[in-house]
C-alpha cells in the first residue's frame, strides 16, 4: 500500500474513536479494576467500547468542571456527583449510589508479621503511614476523619505520606516505602499485591460512610450508548460484578 | 493556603542541589572537556541523559532505589534509621540526577573554551593541576559557573514528575511548590494557584533576563 494511503487511514482512525460508540468513563481510583471488568462485560454485549481514564475523585472533578470530554463519572463520594447535578454538569436526576465501599489499614512490610495492624497504628511503631490526599481523595478523607475520631491524627500527621489517589497510597504501601496505609478493601485482591502481613478492616461511621454516586454528564445526556452504560450499571448483572470486586451494593 | 512555605521548601531545594551539584558536576565537567578517552561520548551520553529521560522513568527507578529495600535506600536505613523515600534528603537526590546536566554542560562548555596556553603556561610555572584550576581556570569560566547555577537551580525549581512519584507530597518536607500548585489546582483553590504561580512566573523571567544581561555584557567586552 502506498505511504499516502496509510497516512490517509491513519488520519481517519481517531475520528472513528470519537463516533457515538465510545463512552468515556471517569472513574474513581479505587474502582478501576471493578469498571474495567464492567466495561468488558458491557462491551461485549453491546459492541460499545469504553474508554476508562482514572484519578482522585477531587481531580477527575475539577476536570469535569474545566471541560473534561466524560460521559460518565464514576466518584467515590456523593458529595462531587451532587456539586455538578448543581452545577448543571450532570443530568439532574441521574445521580445513584453504585457501590458502597470500605476502608482497610493494610501492611505488606515483613516486619509486621503476625502484629495487629491497628495496635501498629496506635502505638505509633511505624515509619511512614501513607493516606491519600484528603482534599481529593474521599478514601483518604475517610481516613482522616477516622484517625481525627481515634485521636491519632495529630501523631499520624507527624509521619504520614500523602498519595495523589488511593492507587498511589497503595503503591506506597506496596513497594514498602510506607509501612502501612489506609486504601480501600477492593483492592486487596489485586493481582500484584505482595503478601499481607496485616491488614484491619476500619470500622464505618456515619462520617466516613464510603457511598460513591454515579452521574450522567450533560455532554453526553442523548449520548445513547452513555445511557445504556448507566443503566447497565444499574442491572442484576453489573451488582454482581461490583459485589464481586469487594463491595457493598444496595438490595443485595 | 500557606503560599510561603512550598515556595521556601522549594527554593531551600534547589540551593542546596546547587550546591551539590557544584561540588559533584565541576569535576565532572572538567573531565569531560580535557578528556581524550574513548569513553567520553558514553560518558557524556549518561551525563545528558536526564535531559530526554521522562521524569517518570526517573521517578520509577529512583523510588525502587531510594526505598527501604532499594540498593541506596536499604544502606541509608542501617546508617540513619529513616528511608530516603518521602524525606528532603532523598529529594536532593533526586534532583541532583534530574538537574545533572543542566549543571555540567554550561560548566563544561567554558572550561572547553579556555585557552589550551594559559593552562600550559600554568603548568610550565610550576603550578599543580589543583593549583592551576582554581588560580587560572576557574576565575577564567565564571560565566559557565553562572550559567550552571542558574539553570540548575531554576530547574530544580521547577521539577515536579520526580518529586510527585518519590515525594510522598509532605507539608514542610516534600511539598514543594510544583505540587502545591497540583494540589490547589485539583481542589479548585485558583486563588492560590495563582499566587505561587505568578511568582514562578516572574522569577523564571527575571532570572532568564538577567542570564542573558550578563551575556551581553560580557560578550560586550
Amino acid at each position: 500500500m502506498p505511504v499516502r494511503k496509510l497516512l490517509l487511514v491513519a488520519a481517519l482512525l481517531p475520528n472513528s474513536l470519537l463516533a457515538d460508540d465510545v463512552v468515556r468513563v471517569a472513574v474513581a481510583s479505587n474502582f478501576i479494576e471493578a469498571a474495567a471488568k464492567l466495561a468488558k462485560h458491557f462491551s461485549e454485549t453491546t459492541a460499545v467500547s469504553v474508554r476508562i481514564s482514572s484519578g482522585s475523585t477531587g481531580k477527575l472533578y475539577a476536570q469535569i468542571i474545566n471541560g473534561a470530554p466524560f460521559d460518565v463519572f464514576l466518584a467515590a463520594d456523593t458529595e462531587r456527583p451532587r456539586l455538578l447535578e448543581q452545577g448543571g454538569y450532570a443530568v439532574p436526576g441521574s445521580r445513584a449510589t453504585y457501590a458502597t465501599g470500605a476502608l482497610v489499614l493494610w501492611s505488606g512490610d515483613r516486619a509486621l508479621v503476625g502484629r495487629d495492624c491497628r495496635e501498629v497504628l496506635q502505638s505509633g511503631d511505624y515509619q511512614h503511614l501513607a493516606i491519600a490526599n484528603p482534599e481529593t481523595a474521599p478514601y483518604g478523607a475517610a481516613a482522616k476523619i477516622f484517625l481525627t475520631e481515634a485521636g491519632l491524627w495529630e501523631d499520624a500527621s507527624r509521619h504520614t505520606v500523602f498519595g495523589e489517589n488511593i492507587a498511589q497510597t497503595l503503591q506506597f504501601v506496596a513497594t514498602g516505602n510506607a509501612t502501612l496505609g489506609f486504601v480501600a478493601a477492593s483492592q486487596m485482591s489485586h493481582r500484584n499485591l505482595p503478601p499481607t502481613s496485616c491488614m484491619w478492616h476500619v470500622p464505618e461511621s456515619d462520617s466516613s460512610q464510603l457511598d460513591q454516586q454515579l452521574v450522567l454528564l450533560s455532554v453526553a445526556e442523548g449520548n445513547e450508548a452513555a445511557n445504556d452504560f448507566v443503566n447497565f450499571l444499574a442491572s442484576e448483572q453489573a451488582a454482581a460484578i461490583i459485589a464481586g470486586s469487594g463491595y457493598r451494593v444496595a438490595g443485595r | 493556603m500557606n503560599v510561603l512555605g512550598p515556595l521556601w521548601l522549594s527554593v531551600q531545594l534547589a540551593l542546596v542541589t546547587t550546591l551539590v551539584l557544584f561540588v559533584l558536576g565541576t569535576p565532572i565537567a572538567w573531565w569531560l572537556s580535557q578528556t581524550t578517552s574513548r569513553w567520553k561520548p558514553v560518558a557524556q551520553t549518561i551525563v545528558a541523559m536526564p535531559i530526554v529521560l521522562p521524569p517518570t522513568v526517573l521517578g520509577f527507578y529512583l523510588l525502587i532505589l531510594l526505598g527501604p529495600h532499594g540498593a541506596i535506600g536499604s544502606w541509608w536505613v542501617q546508617l540513619t534509621g529513616n528511608a530516603l523515600t518521602f524525606s528532603f534528603t532523598g529529594l536532593v537526590i533526586a534532583s541532583c540526577v534530574y538537574s545533572l546536566p543542566f549543571a555540567v554542560q554550561p560548566m563544561q562548555n567554558a572550561f572547553e573554551a579556555l585557552p589550551r596556553q594559559t593552562l600550559e603556561f600554568a603548568w610550565l610555572q610550576g603550578a599543580t593541576k589543583l593549583d592551576a584550576f582554581f588560580s587560572v581556570a576557574a576565575p577564567m569560566s565564571v560565566r559557565g559557573f553562572i550559567a550552571a547555577a542558574v539553570l540548575g537551580f531554576a530547574h530544580t525549581l521547577g521539577e515536579f514528575g520526580v518529586v510527585l512519584m518519590v515525594g510522598g507530597n509532605i507539608p514542610g518536607e516534600t511539598r514543594v511548590v510544583s505540587i502545591a500548585i497540583y494540589d490547589e489546582v485539583e481542589t479548585l483553590n485558583y486563588g492560590a494557584a495563582h499566587q505561587m504561580s505568578l511568582l514562578l512566573l516572574g522569577f523564571a523571567f527575571v532570572v532568564l533576563l538577567a542570564m542573558f544581561l550578563v551575556n551581553r555584557r560580557w560578550s560586550a567586552r
